[in-house]
């Protein structure tokens, strides 16, 4: 079965370039906002777009995700409201794969069989849920994977070659590769590194593998997109959303051409991460 | 869900992927997999190994003072006038708590796996003081999370863990509470995974954690079990101790829950009451969900969004609890009760005046539960309460409570 994330990836590929994977916080700072701000990550160049779902507790995330999930929270965000925005968004684009990005609890609360027939009706196409190894795969990862959803693993500096088969194995859509070891929004590691990271996961899988955590600006897009299929971008993205926001979560600009422009910028540095491969 | 089948032995747990029943397991970011798996390597090397058990005795007995007293609480059970109550003295080891019992441990496994650095989250500061003063003896960097609500309300702690050379980072997310230290000490570790140790306080958190941490705290149980039978003859007819994540109750439970005709009472805290959302009493009003790397009791919305509770004892003010708990409490071998944060009060000023004793205020929920039962029961039965640690740190926090200046 191919997913919208298999053919969209499978077009990156033909065109010979990475995936700009574009991160928002969904109901951040309000419903409205948010939506508007997802429906211009496509036309900005964002090629895949991670939903992130707030959660009270996001053990794996830095300060400025963080705020971003509690903002979305005090606005009245429920994963009901981040399945709904998927659907609203989908009656204008259906083409561009969603993938929810978050924590298990709300999912475990919703239902996991509930849960996962109203993602596919809001159009989802892969999930990825930070404190679900594959030791706990029988929770969400197999149910999805019979669903039709992706199951994106992350990988990390810490997964070495005797556990990466483990966390592949129920793996689709695309491997995650978390760049360092750390919480969300810290340094991007050396790029040398990370290169020889994805080398080494591709020795293990087809699935294209992106690379996120720590990538902010085009020039880094840029780098890191020259030896992975794709980057992903969050921190940054949450940031220029909380840069147009007053001290009192009063909106000083418009969030969604802030992100706009930011992601244009961003999405110039993958188109051209194959010439720097080249270079 | 079905009530489980009661089992042959309440004290088999966990299973081999950490579960016990539906609770438990492994909820980590990859990053840490392999250090718990790791961490769970060792642990099952050292837990058997008579070496390691020597050492730990060692210190135990020379160092933290054990075998802690079972203490026949005579001022309170004339006061009460009903059955004998025996109070299992952990407030007279080394740092004034049980803290200590699974901080030795931790630290003799750390020391094992040759890590450099110790990173602990604390609530009331007891375990931040049991890990800075074994931290201090081992000659290990320590970095103590805790939430900056407590550090208000438990200033003198933060004091001694400062003096025994730990940094104390205040944690401002949230509530401020024992909750949002875990978070960030979770960041830290996941930041840090190559030299750093995670030395949790509770019996919970992702496997093994509840299980090592049970398995160092219930030197509890099996010395008060042994005592009694010295002292009495014969097993008690209850025990009882507080649950905030619940190391002290299940370190006292354990040895005792195959002993079919003891009863089993754990102590939520009630707060201000259950009705509203200012208790943390997770198993009387909460639901299973996944928070810090198990599935649990926790109090939460119907978005699975976790609540940040309230109790006026820091070291009970969590919205969770340790798996083996919430088993234990669906199973049905123990009943968990809460008592709310002026019953507690009231049981720490009359031990202190009948007994002499300043008693914790979360080992005060304990003692408030026997007053309430005590009275009830015959003359012949025994009851043994855990009290977990002594009171001092709590003095400022009941003096405002009382409206009195210090």
């Amino acid at each position: 079965m191919t997913t919208r994330i298999d053919r969209r990836m499978a077009k990156l590929k033909a065109e010979g370039r990475p995936a700009l994977v574009t991160y928002f916080m969904s109901g951040d700072p309000d419903y409205d906002t948010a939506l508007s701000i997802m429906k211009a990550l496509p036309k900005a160049g964002a090629d895949i777009i991670e939903m992130g779902m707030p959660f009270s507790d996001p053990m794996a995330d830095g300060p400025a995700i963080q705020a971003a999930g509690l903002r979305a929270l005090k606005g009245g965000q429920t994963l009901v409201k981040t399945l709904q925005m998927a659907a609203e968004f989908r009656t204008s684009d259906n083409e561009t794969p969603i993938v929810l990005m978050g924590y298990y609890n709300p999912i475990y609360i919703y239902g996991v069989d509930r849960f996962l027939k109203d993602a596919i009706a809001s159009g989802i196409d892969g999930l990825i849920v930070v404190d679900l190894p594959p030791e706990m795969d029988e929770e969400l990862c197999i149910p999805a994977l019979k669903a039709g959803i992706n199951f994106i693993r992350l990988a990390t500096p810490t997964t070495d070659d005797k556990r990466l088969p483990k966390v592949l194995q129920n793996t689709s859509g695309f491997v995650y590769y978390v760049s360092m070891t750390g919480i969300t929004g810290s340094a991007l590691a050396d790029t040398n590194k990370v290169a020889a990271a994805v080398k080494r996961i591709k020795g293990h899988t087809d699935l294209p593998v992106c690379v996120g955590f720590g990538v902010k600006t085009a020039e880094q897009a840029r780098t890191i997109g020259a030896n992975a299929d794709g980057v992903v971008v969050g921190t940054a993205i949450v940031n220029a959303v909380a840069n147009v926001l007053g001290p009192k979560g009063e909106k000083t600009a418009d969030p969604a051409e802030a992100v706009a422009t930011f992601v244009s910028g961003l999405s110039q540095g993958v188109r051209s991460a194959r010439l720097a491969a080249a270079e | 869900m079905d009530k489980p089948a009661t089992p042959n032995s309440f004290r088999t747990g966990p299973d081999e992927q950490g579960m016990f029943g539906i609770f438990g397991g492994r909820f980590v970011a990859e990053t840490l997999m392999p250090l718990i798996l790791d961490l769970e390597r060792h642990w099952n090397e050292v837990k058997n190994d008579p070496d390691f058990k020597a050492e730990l005795q060692n210190l135990s007995t020379h160092y933290a003072g054990r075998p802690s007293k079972l203490y026949f609480a005579e001022g309170l059970t004339k006061h009460l006038g009903g059955a004998k109550v025996y109070f299992k003295r952990e407030d007279l080891n080394h740092t004034g708590s049980h803290k200590i019992n699974n901080c030795l441990g931790q630290i003799l496994l750390a020391k094992r796996m040759g890590k450099k650095r110790i990173i602990a989250e604390t609530g009331a500061g007891q375990h931040g003081v049991a890990s800075a003063t074994v931290a201090a003896r081992f000659g290990y960097p320590c970095v103590v999370y805790m939430g900056a609500t407590d550090v208000a309300r438990q200033s003198p702690n933060v004091f001694r863990m400062k003096l025994l050379g730990a940094e104390v980072r205040p944690v401002t997310a949230g509530h401020g509470t024992l909750k949002d230290a875990m978070n960030e000490a979770l960041r830290d570790w996941v930041t840090n995974v190559e030299d750093t140790y995670y030395l949790i306080g509770t019996a919970a958190g992702p496997h093994p954690y509840p299980e090592l941490v049970r398995d160092f705290q219930s030197v509890i149980g099996s010395e008060a079990r042994a005592q009694i039978l010295e002292q009495e003859g014969r097993l008690p007819d209850t025990i009882i101790a507080c649950v905030g994540g619940g190391s002290n109750a299940i370190g006292m439970f354990h040895p005792f829950l195959d002993d079919r005709q003891v009863r089993i009472i754990g102590i939520e805290a009630g707060g201000r009451g259950l009705d509203g959302i200012e208790h943390c009493a997770s198993m009387n009003a909460g639901a299973p969900g996944v928070l810090h790397g198990n599935r649990t009791y926790l109090l939460q919305n119907a978005d699975g969004q976790i609540m940040d509770g309230h109790s006026i004892s820091a070291g009970l003010d969590y919205p969770g609890v340790g798996p083996e708990h919430s088993w234990l409490r669906d199973s049905g071998r123990v009943e968990y009760v809460p008592i709310l944060d002026d019953e507690a009060l009231e049981a720490f000023q009359l031990t202190t005046r009948v007994e002499g004793i300043i008693p914790a205020l979360e080992s005060a929920h304990a003692i408030a539960h026997a007053v309430k039962i005590v009275p009830a029961m015959d003359k012949d039965q025994i009851v043994i309460v855990n009290l977990s640690g002594r009171g001092d740190k709590d003095v400022h926090t009941v003096a405002s409570m009382l409206g009195m200046e210090i």
